[in-house]
């Protein structure tokens, strides 16, 4: 068994699998340093990640996955689940030796999982897209803070951008230290370089709009005022918003 | 602002407007292309939950609760003892801007009770929508229930601001609305579906040669009937709802449990319970026919003219035609496939999508998401004959057996439904 190691990004898998064809692999996994490789007898290579070889694989794929297919990939990279590189490495290996766009061969296993993958990337993307809540602050920004299972921001970047033009938001991923700034132009990643003691970053601090309290407290009643008791449903309710999303929710707090 | 009052007219407010099921969001095409607030594109989404486990995607508050009328089914009729409320134009922009900004919501819904006369509250309404679109450059998601008995000028005007339009039948039957409602006329509600429905194809029309035509209701238009309220059956509900799509081309019609309110001889008595499974039964009939591919008469007609209450309507249809089956999994056309249990929507893509790299069998099926322990009675795979020989009374039970947790919690709009 081979085990390549990766950096983890798009480009570096892409690179690994560059070398599985290069090199004639057969029994490979591609992990990050991070992922221990549990075998006692087994070989280590260290994959750099170049952009010539990357390229070379995603325009291969595409050829076979068209771009839809290809963007598939790079999204199940996204839900930074263990495994992860080695399933995209099968689809493509399956993809390579049929020549044929298998991206909907649900009875494949390796794709079966991309699109399990990706269906649960999919919902917490939309939750996101459902549970940030903004807050005015008084520089007139929007602010929000998410923690979600997978790195979706990337994913959910456009649709605020299209839904709120004319305000300037900020959404910042506490779990992975880092945001999206939208300055009424375009969207541009921030970063927290300094960790702050108690893990939150200096946004948390900021000074709310006066009327931000008062909406908060209005929207908190309508929440309750368009209950309806006579139909109450506990189950349905938290299989809508497992108990985990509560944090988000000012209505539940 | 007097934020003690705004929070007490919302209380009041958003109390009376519940019992209005619809909080659709979807089916509109407004694109955020005036750099303003909003966007109508997408597929509209919940952005909170009810305790009830209703899908909270819109502001739904009436503009007032004063209502000349007096229906026996309504909170905010004319004789009940409450407190009555009335928002401004201004407050309502205010609270739907707010609440948007922050991604509470989607848009708003707003209907309102009748006060002093149908054009004047209609007049309000679109005023709200008006001040929204133009001088908000609004682009999220507005909801209209029109008063019914407005002039058409009016009805007009408030397509040209809202996504969506609704014109609420309230009863399913004639005689319903007559010992209920009163007031109301069917007539008066019929008419104005029948204009907007025209005005809707109008307007595209229009817009295919006229690029500068402005968007009419892009949403559509859609209905609701409160359900229990008087003795109908549910193919006399099923038959108004396919009347209302196939006449004017509603986009959704809703049904409402009718939650008790009042003491009267003509109304269910008080605490009788809101008919939620038979409310979700008739929701998943809908579904039938407008994703399922099924006609509503093989659903419900005058032998079966009530769905059952235990089993869901398409179980229940392959349970009276077992003629149709087995169904071989592997060569069957979609429309078929669609009609066996345990199989929806999605399955059936994927069921058509994976076969063509090869036939499928039982644990690949299984893999794909297909309730085997329902669909193994209706199929065939590979030729292994997985259908149960067993009349259909039997298999009903066994099939309840198990697996019933899938049949016993699951009562609301929006689930997916099978
Ligand atoms: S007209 Fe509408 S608000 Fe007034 S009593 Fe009838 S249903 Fe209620």
């Amino acid at each position: 068994m081979t085990f390549l190691i990766y950096d983890g990004s798009f480009e570096g898998l892409l690179t690994a699998i560059y070398e599985v064809y290069a090199l004639k692999l057969v029994d490979v996994r591609i992990i990050t340093e991070k992922e221990e490789s549990s075998q006692l007898f087994s070989t280590e290579m260290m994959i750099t990640t170049n952009d010539d070889k990357a390229n070379k694989v995603a325009k291969k794929i595409t050829n076979i996955l068209g771009s839809t297919g290809f963007r598939s990939l790079w999204k199940a990279m996204l839900s930074e689940l263990p495994g992860t590189a080695d399933i995209i490495l099968s689809v493509v290996k399956y993809a390579i030796s049929t020549g044929k766009n298998v991206i909907k061969d649900y009875g494949h296993p390796a794709v079966l999982a991309l699109q399990e993958t990706l269906k649960k990337l999919g919902r917490e993307q939309h939750r996101m897209t459902a549970f940030v809540r903004f807050e005015l602050a008084q520089d007139g920004v929007f602010y929000a803070t998410i923690e979600p299972d997978f790195d979706v921001l990337p994913l959910i970047s456009n649709h605020f951008r299209k839904r709120y033009a004319d305000q300037k938001w900020l959404i910042f991923d506490l779990k992975r230290n880092y945001g999206i700034f939208y300055d009424l132009q375009r969207v541009i990643t921030v970063e927290v370089h300094q960790t702050l003691p108690d893990n939150s970053p200096s946004l948390m601090r900021l000074d709310w709009d006066e009327t931000e309290k008062e909406f908060q407290n209005l929207w908190k009643n309508y929440f309750k005022a368009t209950n309806i008791v006579s139909r109450k449903n506990t189950k349905l309710h938290l299989q809508h918003v497992p108990r985990r999303y509560w944090k988000y929710l000012i209505e539940k707090q | 602002m007097n934020w003690e009052r705004l929070q007490e007219k919302l209380n009041i407010l958003a109390d009376a407007a519940k019992y209005d099921v619809s909080c659709s969001s979807s089916g509109s095409n407004r694109i955020n292309d005036n750099k303003g607030l909003g966007d109508s594109t997408g597929m509209g989404i919940c952005h909170t939950y009810t305790e009830d486990g209703r899908c909270v995607s819109l502001l739904k508050i009436l503009l007032t609760n004063h209502c000349i009328f007096d229906c026996l089914y309504c909170v905010s009729r004319k004789s009940n003892d409450i407190k009555r409320a009335a928002f401004t134009v201004e407050e309502v922009v205010e609270l739907t801007i707010n609440f948007y900004r922050r991604n509470y919501i989607e848009g708003l819904f707003l209907s309102s009770g009748i006060f002093k006369n149908s054009d004047y509250t209609m007049e309000r309404l679109v005023r709200v929508a008006k001040k929204l679109r133009e001088e908000h450059k609004f682009n999220g998601y507005i909801h209209l229930k029109t008063i019914p008995g407005a002039s058409d000028e009016l009805m007009r005007e408030a397509g040209l601001y809202a996504d969506r339009l609704s014109v609420n039948l309230e009863l399913p039957t004639k005689s319903g609305l007559k010992l209920l409602a009163p007031d109301k006329d069917h007539k008066d509600m019929l008419k104005p579906m029948g204009a907007i429905h025209q005005d809707i194809i109008k307007y595209k029309d229009e817009k295919k040669l006229i690029k500068s035509t402005p968007i009419f209701a892009p949403a559509g238009q859609s209905s609701q009937m409160i359900i229990g309220a008087t003795q109908e059956r549910d193919l006399d509900i099923i038959k108004t709802s396919t009347h209302l799509y196939s006449k004017f081309n509603l986009k959704r019609v809703y049904f409402s449990g009718y939650v008790p309110v009042l003491e009267h001889k003509n109304l269910p008595v008080l605490g009788t319970p809101v008919p939620i499974v038979r409310e979700n039964r008739l929701y998943q009939t809908d579904w039938l026919m407008r994703f399922y591919e099924f006609d509503p008469y093989e659903i419900v007609n005058e032998v079966h003219p009530n769905l059952d209450l235990d089993i869901d309507p398409k179980l229940s249809w392959a349970l009276r035609n077992r003629n149709y089956f087995p169904i071989d999994i592997n060569r069957a056309d979609y429309h078929m496939i669609l009609r066996i249990p345990g199989v929806g929507v999605k399955s059936a893509k994927k069921i058509i999508a994976a076969r063509k790299f090869g036939s499928l069998n039982v644990e690949k099926l299984k893999k794909l998401g297909i309730a085997m322990n329902r669909a193994q009675h209706f199929i065939t795979c590979n030729g292994h004959l997985l259908a149960t020989d067993i009349d259909s009374l039997r298999l009903k039970n066994l099939i309840l057996n198990a697996g019933s947790s899938k049949f016993k919690a699951n009562f609301s709009p929006q689930l997916s439904l099978f």
